[in-house]
């Protein structure tokens, strides 16, 4: 663990624990919804990616925008979102963000600045680096985060909006998880040379960290933001990281392209929750009946959260042509 | 009143709405000194400065999902797609983000953003310069879509676009820029989803869009002399569309023919001669006719392109067939 300020920052520590075991928590009960088949569709899982997310966005304000993926839940919840709230958007009911009109693939929470997961690989590179032009040409100091995976790598449009947000020094953080898998095929497989070479060819400062290590993403984060403030963006991360699941819930046999082995190394040596509660602990900050406390709420909370959107209403047929255009202002 | 010219009536409206809305802004390719390659927008990077008339690189899918971001942040961008054939570039953007933003987030992101561009052939451009591919943003539900036939519309119809709040896509005719008309000094808009009647008639209804307003007005002329009075509609915007000032028409002349220069098959006067046969079927004296670009790619040269568009004598031709009874089955 990377921690120069040990102690000096217990809420904040605990804060990011807290919020990486509301994530897991949170896939937990989704994955068990599709496995009873009590949830439309199908959602992708975010388990073994925590401290990406929760590292990031402890970084961020509200005002701080940040453009999510297809496997997007830990953003949601990263940047401040309320479990019942979610839960209700993927089960399709009223009362969720989008009015279960968006799903597990489009929850946007517009409160806490998180424009939005995106069904299309790579698809909010260019929504992420407006939001930046539209901060600066508004004259705030708001940065946006764009979270993808390696597979969006491959897309052409990242290269464009790199571009111009090195031209014109953009206030927003490339934030690109590798886990290793583009779907279902290795990423070695599909990405030439260096990840950090491409961002480095347009001039923008590259970075490499555990993706793991919630204090190591976050010490990264929390000085790229800063720097982003100043306008001394864009930036670049790569954080190495692991999802636990397949692409998504149904991809249940995966010894085609990775086998049981790998993922049991990851998952008993690299946990980014286990490996924070065994340092909170270490360092005094936390007892372990503490961090035992805080995993029982949130998973009575998660529960009680999944009871409540199971019960909730769906919408209303007259909804289904509500919001296909929003109200005209014209004189 | 005094006359300007096409190009000269958008400029206006451009410009005028900077001046009221600060957080309008406008992108594109040569846009800001260049004043694009047909000088539409010389000045504005004058008055307005490269902050607000942005220069960007060729990379349409880029700078589109930039404005899409900018959109849903509190700007409210402009964006010059400088030929309408690369609204294939920009499809992802428009179709599965812009569009469809609004409604997946429940109604709580707005996307008001402009795309501005063009279409309309015989300018010798060949295939991939010289499309008109409006049907293909009014197929996508979130889109609306004006298609100015005059300066007059073309800047009372961008001042509209401008003040939605959804993504609008505009395009004006590439042959008309130095076509001059009678525009007003003082401000005026034209309200999306009002169709013009820019010529009353008793014996048939031309539906005409665009470029194709000019050829049903000329047709007229010519049928006039043979005693025959045709009625021309404008309906200036095809989403929303005024479908009841269509429909009132056609119940007081019984015929119809639409005129539209996207390509005749599955296009703009498809839909209109279905809606116009589904909901005033029993007042039509003759099957709805239908005037498109043919079902080519369009050619370069001179001899074969002038072939593939509608024009006035085969536009008059038919309406004197179907008022002579001639083609009761000829649809």
């Amino acid at each position: 663990m990377a921690a120069a300020k040990r102690k000096t920052n217990t809420e904040a520590y605990l804060r990011m624990y807290r919020q990486m075991v509301r994530i897991r928590s949170f896939e937990d009960n989704a994955n068990q919804l599709y496995l009873s088949a009590r949830m439309p569709g199908l959602t992708h899982m975010y388990s073994g990616e925590e401290a990406v997310a929760v590292g990031i966005c402890e970084a961020l304000t509200d005002d701080d925008k940040i453009t999510s993926t297809h496997r997007g839940h830990g953003h949601c919840v990263a940047k401040g979102a309320e479990f019942r709230q979610m839960f209700c958007e993927l089960l399709g009911k009223e009362e969720g963000y989008c009015r279960g009109k968006g799903g597990s693939m489009h929850i946007a929470d517009q409160s806490h600045g998180n424009l939005g997961a995106n069904a299309i690989v790579g698809g909010s590179m260019g929504i992420a680096t407006g939001a930046a032009l539209s901060a600066r040409l508004r004259g705030t100091d708001e940065v946006t985060v764009c979270f993808f995976g390696d597979g969006a790598t491959a897309q052409g449009l990242w290269y464009e909006v790199m571009n111009m947000a090195a031209l014109w020094k953009l206030p927003v953080i490339y934030a690109c998880e590798n886990n290793g898998y583009s779907e279902y095929t290795r990423t070695d497989e599909i990405a030439a040379g260096s990840l950090m070479k491409r961002a480095e060819a347009f001039g923008i400062e590259a970075h490499q960290v555990d993706g793991q290590d919630v204090l190591a993403v976050n010490d990264l984060a929390a000085k790229l933001v800063a720097r982003a403030r100043k306008g001394e963006g864009p930036f670049f991360i790569e954080l190495e990281t692991y999802r636990y699941h397949g692409h998504h819930v149904g991809d249940i046999n995966r010894n085609y392209y990775r086998s049981k082995e790998e993922e049991t190394i990851w998952k008993e040596n690299r946990d980014p929750i286990v490996n924070f509660g065994v340092w909170l602990a270490k360092e005094g900050i936390a007892t372990e009946a503490d961090l035992q406390e805080i995993r029982d709420t949130v998973k009575a909370d998660a529960e009680a959260a999944v009871a409540y959107a199971l019960d909730a209403a769906y919408p209303p047929a007259a909804e289904v042509d509500m919001h296909v255009y929003a109200p005209d202002t014209a004189a | 009143m005094r006359e300007i010219t096409l190009s000269r009536a958008v400029n206006e409206a451009i410009a005028e709405e900077m001046r009221r809305d600060p957080t309008i802004f406008l992108m594109g390719e040569d846009v800001a000194e260049a004043g694009t390659p047909f000088k539409v927008l010389s000045g504005l990077v004058e008055e307005f400065g490269t902050e607000r008339i942005i220069d960007t690189p060729i990379s349409e899918p880029g700078f589109m999902g930039l404005a899409v971001g900018a959109a849903m942040t509190g700007s409210r961008p402009i964006v010059d797609l400088m030929f309408g054939d690369f609204l294939f570039l920009v499809m992802d953007q428009l179709c599965n983000q812009a569009a469809k933003i609004h409604y997946m987030s429940g109604g709580k992101l707005n996307v008001p953003l402009v795309l501005r561009t063009n279409l309309g052939a015989t300018r010798r451009s060949a295939a991939q310069h010289s499309q008109s591919l409006h049907a293909l943003v009014a197929h996508i539900p979130g889109l609306k879509v004006a298609l100015p036939s005059s300066a007059y519309e073309a800047k009372g119809l961008m001042k509209t676009a401008i003040r939605d709040n959804n993504p609008v896509v505009i395009f004006e005719d590439k042959l008309m820029y130095n076509d001059k008309a009678p525009v007003p000094e003082e401000e005026y808009l034209i309200p999306f989803g009002q169709a013009a009647v820019l010529r009353e008639g008793r014996d048939l209804t031309l539906v005409a869009t665009s470029s194709m307003v000019q050829v049903a007005r000329a047709a007229a002329e010519v049928l006039a002399r043979d005693g025959i009075s045709a009625e021309v509609i404008d309906p200036r915007t095809i989403v929303p569309l005024d479908e009841a000032t269509i429909l009132d028409s056609v119940r007081k002349t019984s015929r119809a023919i639409v005129i539209d220069e996207g390509h005749q098959s599955f296009g703009v006067s498809a839909e209109i001669a279905a809606r116009i046969s589904e909901k005033a079927f029993y007042h039509l004296d003759a099957p709805v006719l239908r005037f498109g670009a043919m079902d080519v790619p369009v050619p370069f040269s001179p001899a074969l392109e002038d072939l593939t568009v509608p024009t006035p004598d085969r536009v008059a031709e038919a309406a004197r067939r179907i008022v002579r009874g001639e083609m009761t089955d000829a649809a």
